[in-house]
């Protein structure tokens, strides 16, 4: 029996270290290993030379300054807060796109998507025209409810959200595509009505894709530099997020900008880590 | 399209009386139209049987909701229900994959519906409990779908749809996702629970043994038309289509009867113990038909055609031979019968079939 499990054993390891083998065996085309092995390089390199050059010695120092506190605490504060507006808006804005049919749904979804490809700084413009205190709409908001959007936290958050949605939106859209609209069926006929068919089935089926989505718009809120700066303007405190705060610096203070700079890195490496079940896995 | 209460049977709305379902479903899609009309009374099982793509589906989809009608009425213990939205219609669905929610538990899958009707949460858990116990399957309760085997699957999901106390419950293809030995037990226990159930049952299937144990009453749909209907026996006794002759096992010809004799359409005569005439039907199994290497002594009373052996295969403990010539024809020997007849495909052959073997009947 013990020698019988033994050979079991050898007979599936032995196949597997010879396919391996075979594959490395036949080995990579050179034109594509050095370009391969550049890219890689050019990716990686940055990175490097950031913890290089980092100032580790006065680094404790440069971190608990209240300016790089204040812009650290603004930036996780107006990223969730836009993250949250997002799926607020975007998961309906998502089921509408997923599940019905409308003339132009199209032309919507293209509408919806634009944004991820608009330059921030157009979108940040395009918001002051809108929701500034003589845009479209902004002056409505200014003389009847006494709202004012452009440099304030709060148009940070706008600025985020307008950039950091459709990136939820696209994701959810995918997700809910996926999933079998079989299952919202199925609760109609058990007496739901589609909402809350789409409450309590369809939500809980897409909650992992709609988890993606909101840390994607979150990294994305936490980085946005263009429409921040251009709708919301570079007040320490009130408006200035991290990437604004690192920018500033490196004018006159490149080692807290590193130091800053190191942050976001530490976030962003913590997002993957928390997202390495659905990418790094689905590529191995 | 006219909303006429006529339906392809004849039957008028009025003769049917308020309890029960009475519809007519036209449901037009691209090329495909389907127009079936379907009546059932209170505690009746009606299996719809067809082919794959005949629109059986179809036609329960438009009983549930799922799809609108083109044209036609649905009227269900006398209460129109064409324009009801499927949540508030009294109907309940086993679906084909049974569409269990793989995030609730078994007992909140079935509490689903309850809670749905307005139940507060502990009263829809009890009544899921209930329906569970009544199930056999309180040991699950608390298993989530992708825990359950597929005979466990259907009846949580069968208990799903009772919960909702549905006047009307459609079963589409219930046995189809198990394998064959779940399959046999299944099927006895679901024909408990739908002898139990007193409203409308209506099922969907493609298999013929499901629908004659499951069903009081057979509609066969093909093309998206009802090409027979009747009680199981007399279905299996005299069919009207290729189809359903090939289900129930019978070679199936049709034409026109003059006495005791059916001239085919398209070749011999058959001679038959009934007496007709005009257009009829003759019909007999497979099991009938005796086969000779030379030409036996022909009688009045047996039919003789010279045929052509045009494929073989094993059914069974028996050899099913596939026919061509005179006659097309499906004939059972056994191995050994085979075997001293050298048969083979191209071989020539004599069959034969007793008059009284045969049945014939108007068509």
């Amino acid at each position: 029996m013990k020698t019988l499990a033994r050979t079991g054993r050898d007979g599936a390891v032995t196949p597997r270290s010879g396919a391996r083998r075979r594959r490395a065996a036949r080995g990579v085309p050179l034109p594509l290993l050095v370009p391969a092995l550049a890219g890689l390089a050019f990716l990686l390199l940055p990175l490097l030379a950031l913890l290089i050059r980092a100032p580790w010695r006065t680094l404790p120092d440069h971190l608990t300054s209240t300016e790089v506190w204040q812009a650290l605490q603004l930036s996780l504060v107006s990223a969730t807060a836009a993250t949250a507006v997002s799926l607020v808006l975007g998961v309906p804005l998502a089921w509408l796109l997923a599940r019905t049919d409308f003339p132009g749904r199209g032309f919507v979804r293209a509408l919806v998507t634009l944004p991820l490809v608009l330059p921030p700084v157009v979108g940040g413009v395009a918001l002051l025209l809108a929701l500034g205190r003589n845009g479209v709409v902004g002056q409505w908001l200014d003389s009847w409810f006494g709202i004012t959007l452009p440099f304030t936290t709060a148009g940070v958050v706008v600025a985020e959200a307008f950039v950091a949605m459709p990136f939820l939106v696209i994701s959810v859209e995918g997700t809910l595509r996926a999933a079998d609209p079989r299952y919202e069926e199925a609760a109609t006929t058990l007496g739901a009505s589609r909402f809350t068919a789409f409450r309590r089935v369809t939500l809980p089926l897409i909650a992992p894709g709609i988890a993606a989505g909101a840390v994607l718009a979150w990294a994305r809120a936490l980085g946005e530099f263009g429409a921040t700066i251009t709708f919301a303007g570079n007040f320490p405190g009130r408006t200035q997020t991290m990437p604004l705060a690192v920018y500033l610096a490196l004018q006159d203070d490149p080692a807290a900008a590193i130091a800053l700079s190191l942050v976001l890195l530490a976030v962003s490496i913590a997002v993957l880590a928390g997202l390495r079940d659905r990418w790094m896995t689905a590529s191995s | 399209m006219t909303h006429t209460d006529e339906t392809p049977a004849g039957v008028r709305a009025e003769d049917v009386p308020g309890e029960g379902l009475d519809a007519r479903l036209v449901v037009a899609r691209g090329a495909f139209r389907l127009d079936v009309a379907l009546t059932a009374r209170p505690g009746e099982v009606v299996a719809l049987l067809g082919p794959n793509g005949a629109g059986k589906t179809t036609a329960l989809r438009a009983l549930a909701g799922l799809s609108p009608l083109t044209a036609g009425h649905l009227r269900l213990d006398g209460a129109a229900l064409d324009r009801t939205p499927p949540e508030a219609r009294p109907v309940g669905v086993v679906f084909q994959d049974y569409l269990l929610f793989p995030h609730l538990s078994a007992l909140d899958n079935v509490a689903f519906g309850p809670r749905c009707q307005g139940a507060s949460r502990t009263e829809a858990r009890a009544r899921a409990a209930e329906w569970l116990a009544r199930m056999g399957l309180t040991d699950h309760a608390g298993a989530k779908p992708r825990r359950l085997s597929g005979g466990q699957a259907q009846r949580v999901a069968l208990a799903r749809a009772l919960a909702t106390r549905p006047r009307l419950l459609l079963l589409d293809e219930p046995l189809a996702a198990l394998d064959a030995r779940t399959r046999l037990e299944v099927r006895a226990q679901l024909r408990r629970h739908l002898a139990e159930f007193e409203a409308v049952a209506v099922l969907v299937t493609h298999d013929p043994l499901d629908a004659m144990v499951l069903a009081d009453r057979l509609v066969v749909v093909e093309h998206g038309r009802v090409v027979q209907e009747g009680a199981p026996a007399d279905i299996a006794r005299r069919p009207r289509t290729d189809y359903i002759a090939q289900l129930v096992g019978l070679n199936l010809y049709r034409g026109q009867a003059e006495g005791h004799r059916v001239r085919l359409e398209a070749g011999p005569a058959v001679a038959t113990t009934e007496e007709l005439s005009g257009p009829a039907f003759v019909a007999f199994p497979p099991s009938a038909v005796t086969l000779h290497r030379d030409r036996p002594a022909a009688g009045s009373a047996r039919n003789l055609w010279r045929c052509e052996v045009a494929g073989l295969e094993t059914h069974g403990d028996q050899i099913r031979a596939d026919l061509t010539g005179e006659l097309a024809l499906a004939a059972d020997l056994t191995t050994v019968a085979a075997a001293e007849l050298g048969l083979h495909p191209g071989a020539e052959v004599w069959a034969a079939v007793k008059a009284a073997q045969t049945h014939a009947y108007p068509a």
